[in-house]
């Protein structure tokens, strides 16, 4: 080493502007892609643990649970789905907090990059995982006998709708990453909050099934409307199943898509400014 | 103005459960251009809270601090572009490699693609970090993540360096290495501004050391101005036999300005002097004419170690918890 002054001199003058935020946030997606790759866990797990899902329900429980009009397969599918893309988005909060107690966002924090390009890259790269686990499952759903019984159209609305609530979800899961700043906790925290979540909705069986208080949970659960949704979106409510009497239960579309604008809504800017605060201990 | 100036810095933190805590209680500090400081003090005294209020990362709760006159609260983005900075925990990303996280910070940095790409290179020739060029950081030393860090604060050739605690928890060879490195930086004008726990290296490096504890600066100068502001010097006789011990005490008590130190052998006596030169030549003249054979006589100034004593009232000790720093 003769000397660390650079022959090129490389200076960091460009101030930001929407190129440098496009770019940033490009920078850091790519960062979590190439973690992705070297960390094949979370893809066996994002991968497998649908398929298990899929062929469990709908081999083990298809024969005890009557849905009239209709089969347990069919009935189930938007459920595994709903519930797989939200646990899905639960990453954004374990690596916030992972990054934030390794110091790398401190490092962050000391370059001249956009405020928000980290946040953007670690949801993305969720949306990312979402999107492979939703085309192995619907792939598994096809081999088990699922049938999506609506127009194509329709089709990618539902696909949309599922990975726009958990890319939504996934900032509400950033900022309590970045909030709570440990790894651990997040994680037992999510499967403590997630599964009564996810169980305790119309995912697994019609929520009139259920006992009173658990069943007026289900009803107002936002899992239930995004389950609701994408069912409907897939044509897959059986014919003259009941329909609830409240209004977002009988509107579930318009519901799902007012709750991931207002997450996203007030979830955004309050991550970015917790982002511009946190710093490691 | 200087370079870097702070004043009175104060921000407290309230843990949960826990009483508020001052970390920095009126922190006032000034770095010349060009120079390197030492920021010395004990764990916990606010040195890498003082790191993080200059890089943006903390805002003090009151106080002001610039660096080249702008201002670190006011703008924050302005002064990410001219600082380097490598906090106290190595901060790389554990997947990526060493290239890539370099590339990476090039890239934030908005050098563009190729410039990015070029200083990565460069920098890893520079660090001797080949070996980590193109494996994942995961599994390597230490002193390989800090080499990597320090690299990381250093892709756009900073206005001025933060290194907090650059050599704490590395072997001692790894040690030599990052002085060797940071004295490097300093030759091509850098303004450096490091944090250690370590007298020696305050000593070693440093242009001007200013000490801290309680979250201020008790005292800031060059290290022979702080020696030389607790005054005085030390005198130390070694006898040959145990014998003449009273009659040597005797003659340094003449001259002391503070009680003399007997070794547990009982043949090294140590006092305070407040003219050392003078002292010496009289303890001499006198151990001559009552023939008290010496094996060693010596006079010394004060260490840092006993400037920080005199100033904070306890040793520069170091705690187990910073050993485990990486
Ligand atoms: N995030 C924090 N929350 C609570 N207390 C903190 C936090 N950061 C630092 N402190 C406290 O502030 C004081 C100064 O800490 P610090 O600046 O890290 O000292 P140093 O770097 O000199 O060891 C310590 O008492 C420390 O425990
Ligand atoms: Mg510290």
């Amino acid at each position: 080493m003769t000397t660390t002054t650079s022959s090129i001199r490389p200076v960091a003058t460009r101030p930001a502007s929407v190129g440098s935020w496009f770019s940033d946030g490009w920078i850091t997606t790519r960062r979590n892609l190439i973690k992705i790759r070297r960390v094949p866990d979370i893809l066996v797990f994002t991968t497998l643990q649908p398929i298990m899902f899929v062929l469990l329900f709908s081999y083990v429980y298809a024969g005890s649970i009557n849905i009239p009009g209709s089969s347990y397969t069919e009935f189930i599918m938007a459920g595994i789905f709903a519930q797989t893309v939200v646990f899905g988005s639960t990453y954004s909060g374990s690596a916030m907090a992972q990054d934030l107690k390794e110091g790398i966002i401190d490092r962050f924090r000391t370059l001249p990059m956009s405020p928000s390009a980290v946040l953007i890259g670690r949801t993305n790269g969720d949306l990312l995982i979402n999107a492979i686990s939703m085309i192995v499952m619907i792939a598994t759903g096809l081999i088990v006998g699922w049938r999506i019984k609506s127009s194509p159209l329709e089709a990618i609305a539902a696909i949309a709708l599922l990975l726009l609530f958990a890319y939504a979800f996934s900032w509400v899961m950033a900022f309590i990453g970045m909030s709570v700043r440990s790894p651990e906790v997040i994680n037992n925290v999510s499967f403590l909050v997630l599964f009564p979540l996810t169980f305790i909705s119309n995912a697994f069986v019609p929520s009139g099934n259920l006992p009173t208080p658990l069943r007026i949970f289900a009803e107002y659960n936002p899992v239930s409307a995004l389950v609701q949704a994408a069912r409907e979106l897939f044509g897959n409510v059986p014919p003259g199943a009941p329909v609830g009497d409240t209004w977002l239960q009988q509107n579930p579309i318009p519901t799902v898509l007012v709750g991931i604008v207002a997450l996203l809504v007030v979830f955004v800017p309050l991550s970015i400014w917790k982002f511009g605060r946190v710093s490691a201990r | 103005m200087s370079f870097i100036e702070a004043r009175d810095l104060v921000k407290t933190y309230t843990p949960r459960g826990a009483p508020v805590v001052r970390a920095l209680d009126g922190l006032s500090l000034s770095v010349p251009r060009g120079t390197v400081t030492a920021l010395l003090g004990p764990n916990g005294a606010g040195k890498t809270t003082t790191v993080k209020v200059l890089t943006t990362l903390v805002t003090a709760d009151s106080g002001t601090a610039t660096i080249d006159g702008i201002d670190v609260a006011a703008d924050g983005g302005d002064i990410r572009r001219i600082i380097g900075v490598s906090g106290q925990y190595a901060a790389v990303d554990e997947n990526l490699t060493g290239f890539e996280n370099l590339d990476m910070v090039g890239r934030l940095y908005h050098l563009g693609a190729k410039a990015s790409r070029a200083r990565a290179k460069e920098l890893i020739e520079l660090f001797d970090l080949t070996e980590a060029q193109n494996r994942p950081v995961k599994g390597f030393s230490g002193g390989m993540r800090r080499r990597i860090d320090l690299a990381g604060a250093l892709v756009t050739d900073p206005q001025v360096l933060f290194l907090d605690e650059p050599t704490t928890g590395l072997d001692p060879r790894s040690r030599i290495g990052m002085w060797d490195i940071i004295t490097r930086l300093v030759a091509g004008g850098t303004t450096v501004l490091l944090t250690t726990q370590y007298l020696e290296e305050a000593d070693q490096l440093a242009d001007d050391i200013a000490v801290i504890d309680h979250g201020k600066v008790i005292a800031q100068g060059t290290s022979d101005e702080l020696k030389s502001s607790i005054g005085g010097q030390r005198i130390e006789l070694t006898l040959v036999s145990e014998d003449d011990t009273p009659a040597a005490t005797e003659i340094l008590r003449a001259v002391a300005s503070s009680e003399p130190e007997v070794s547990t052998d009982r043949r090294t006596i140590a006092v305070n002097v407040a003219h050392g030169p003078a002292a010496l030549r009289a303890v001499l003249a006198d151990v001559e004419e009552r023939s008290i054979r010496l094996h060693d006589a010596g006079m010394q100034r004060p260490s840092l170690d006993d400037v920080f004593l005199q100033l904070t009232g306890h040793a520069a000790t170091i705690d187990d918890e910073s050993e485990k720093a990486s």
